[in-house]
């Protein structure tokens, strides 16, 4: 499955946060959107999400089934991590495993992101690290081809920062397509970089 | 349909393991329908006359108060942004969140109501028509409400703001379930015809609110 943008604009508030952007992603590679604060790379991801309309401009996915909507072939780990704080960690992640329709392991889930001995203390006790570990759990919990990441490796120490590079490294290998905001440097395999700039245009 | 009815579950489970918005609706029923025979006087005729219309208008205030958290949350925590991108349409959440909200909500308040009509001199007989009325008629509240939480979902202290938005879709319940309780009594032939209105409203209410909340919370997400 391939990634297409072609033209994309997207409008907030009747200013051009992003204009007639185009850009591809091939299977197995990762693209990193990179840029000052503002510029726009979490309304990309958004966009991407089908969670804000294009003003202009189409994306989708080659390949994919088209009767599917690109929400429902992407995962998408925003700024908040979807954690219900009442509920424990293991409960968390059923139910996103379920929800999303996945057949990955909880299990193998959480031991992979080093949650496993976490499993049964509600998520409200967990650090903003480990919390940002299980919000990226996600990933394997169901099987999806296109990877939404904002700021993945935000909170994560060293140890999970590499357990994060070794899944995205797995699903790049497996076919699948990462598109990730971020400030730092991931070090991920077929990487590429798309600098976005805060638009100054109104229209 | 596994994924509708895990969302279901969650909600209901979330609901019992917080335990503090039930706590609050029955608290505030109990309160609102205890201070009002106080308020009116030793004269039972007249508490007894007016105990159904009593029942429901405080069955809908406390319904107001929860109402307002019913995507607060979900939104609160980025939830709402992974439950658009589920296998399920965004209509389908709401109805879901809708149903678990009238599971968590409304039976409980439906459960308690009885035990308040004792308190106000409720005529025997009409304890079964007052909870099959309740029954019928509440699925509307939860449904409709999700339209004004769905509006709400942004705005700080939507509280006050959700229940104008509500109240004037809540007329139609409030009128014919009122109305259907008092022609049971007075064993009225417009009984069946009340009855059958409120069901009406409940059903077109489960039909025509998820796609409005939807369109709603698709706006509120951008």
């Amino acid at each position: 499955m391939k990634l297409i943008v072609d033209k994309l604009s997207v409008l907030r508030d009747s200013r051009a946060v992003l204009a007639d952007l185009s850009f591809t992603v091939e299977p197995g590679s990762s693209l990193l959107l990179v840029g000052p604060n503002g510029a726009g790379k979490t309304t990309l991801l958004r966009t991407l999400a089908g969670l804000l309309p294009a003003s202009a401009g189409r994306l989708w996915l080659q390949g994919g089934r088209s009767e599917q909507s690109l929400g429902e072939l992407c995962h998408y780990v925003g700024h908040l991590n979807a954690i219900k704080s009442t509920l424990t960690v293991e409960e968390n992640a059923r139910f996103w495993q379920r929800y999303l329709g996945g057949a990955g392991s909880v299990d193998a889930a959480l031991a992979r992101f080093g949650l496993a001995g976490l499993k049964d203390i509600p998520a409200a006790y967990l650090s903003a690290g480990q919390k940002r570990r299980l919000a990226l759990a996600r990933l394997l919990l169901a099987r999806r081809p296109l990877w939404l990441l904002d700021e993945p490796a935000a909170a994560l120490d060293h140890d999970a920062q590499a357990a994060l590079t070794a899944v995205v490294t797995a699903g790049l290998a497996a076919g699948g397509l990462v598109v990730a905001a971020t400030h730092q440097p991931l070090g991920w395999p077929n990487e590429r970089t798309l600098r976005l700039q805060p638009a100054t245009r109104d229209l | 349909m596994s994924a509708f009815s895990e969302l279901v579950r969650r909600d209901v489970w979330i609901a019992w393991k917080e335990g503090g918005t039930l706590g609050v609706a029955l608290g505030f029923y109990l309160v609102v329908v205890v201070l009002l025979p106080l308020a009116l006087g030793p004269d039972l005729n007249l508490i007894a006359r007016i105990a159904p219309a009593v029942l429901w208008v405080a069955f809908l205030l406390s319904a107001l108060l929860s109402l307002g958290r019913l995507f607060e949350a979900d939104f609160e925590d980025g939830s709402l942004d992974v439950l658009a991108t589920g296998t399920l349409p965004l209509e389908a959440v709401v109805a879901g969140k809708a149903l678990a909200h009238w599971l968590t909500t409304a039976l409980p308040l439906i459960a308690l109501a009885p035990l308040l009509g004792l308190l106000l001199n409720l005529r025997p007989d009409a304890y079964g028509v007052l909870v099959a009325t309740m029954l019928a008629g509440t699925p509307a509240v939860s449904f409709l409400g999700a339209i004004g939480a769905a509006l709400t979902v942004r705005t700080r202290r939507g509280g006050l703001l959700i229940g104008l938005l509500l109240l004037p879709l809540f007329v139609p319940t409030l009128i014919f379930g009122i109305e259907a309780i008092g022609a049971a009594l007075s064993d009225a032939d417009s009984f069946a015809a009340s009855f059958l209105l409120l069901l009406a409203v409940s059903l077109a209410a489960m039909v025509l609110a998820p796609p409005a909340a939807a369109g709603a919370l698709r706006f509120q997400l951008q």
